[in-house]
């Protein structure tokens, strides 16, 4: 029964994975908030990892360099969540709003 | 067909394709729900799934970093800046494009298309493993092979949390 076995191969994770990112892209031009935009770039995120997960498992003669870089992966989206969510604390103090279309300040 | 499902790889199977199925519906309540407190539930059920995948792609650990850091620290980080910023439910948005959501649909849906095609048309070689990708041995290589990228995020991090503390602080007087 083949759908019992998809978990043995590469070609499920790299779908999933893929769906992901594209769940992520959709969220990301659809959002209206900055909250919205950064939970669609975690999705983003995980849809890579999950790649670099697949291809460890599956291809790599070092199964230790794709958890190595996943970790790394995790530490940049924790520090970039941060300093997102601060800056987005920041802006609502200002603005009274999240809304990306109040971020104009900047336009000519 | 009953009796392979009651077998133990039967059953590993349906674990997967359940963990499979709790990713793909948390990403889309995350990526398509109106409400951004839907939307996060959705991003922790989402990461919990991927951690499920991690699970079966032979690394326990990451599998639980993935729950402390992402479930655990993340979404509860995500949740507290929506709490702060409540942005209105009721507020009203300026016109939106109505083009916007059927274009990003149909770009979502290219990039997709294209990365699964890529992946089913290619033939992926399989090297022959040249250790167990122990915990053990991910530690050894941190402070080996890639000690300066380890010193760099440690760095990265704490840069990170005192930018964090300077710009969410500043404005707090007045």
């Amino acid at each position: 029964m083949p759908l019992l076995t998809l978990h043995n191969s590469l070609v499920t994770y790299l779908v999933v994975g893929a769906l992901l990112f594209g769940m992520g892209v959709y969220g990301m031009v659809t959002r209206r908030t900055l909250i919205g935009m950064l939970i669609a770039a975690e999705l983003l995120l995980a849809g890579a990892s999950i790649n670099f997960m697949a291809f460890n498992r599956f291809t790599a003669p070092d199964p230790a360099f794709g958890q190595i870089f996943t970790l790394f992966i995790m530490a940049i989206a924790a520090a970039e969540a941060a300093i997102g969510l601060s800056i987005i604390v920041a802006f609502y103090r200002h603005y009274k709003s999240i809304d990306t279309d109040d971020a104009v300040q900047l336009k000519g | 067909m009953i009796q392979t499902l009651t077998t133990p790889d039967g059953l590993v199977g349906i674990i997967f394709l359940f963990m499979v199925v709790v990713t793909l519906i948390g990403g889309l309540v995350a990526s398509a729900s109106e409400r951004l407190v839907r939307a996060v539930i959705g991003l922790v059920i989402s990461f919990v799934g991927v951690a499920g995948l991690y699970y079966f792609l032979n690394s326990p650990f990451i599998a639980m970093m993935q729950v402390l850091i992402y479930v655990g620290a993340v979404a509860v980080a995500i949740s507290f800046a929506i709490m702060l910023a409540a942005p209105e439910e009721k507020k009203k948005f300026s016109p939106t494009n109505p083009l916007t959501g059927p274009l990003g649909l149909i770009s979502a849906a290219l990039l997709t298309s294209g990365l699964i095609t890529i992946a089913l048309k290619t033939t992926w070689p399989i090297m022959p493993k040249v250790n167990n990708g122990s915990v053990k041995i991910i530690g050894i290589q941190l402070l080996t092979n890639h000690s300066m990228v380890f010193e760099l995020i440690s760095i990265v991090l704490l840069i990170a949390i005192l930018g964090a503390l300077v710009i969410a602080r500043g404005g707090r007087e007045h």
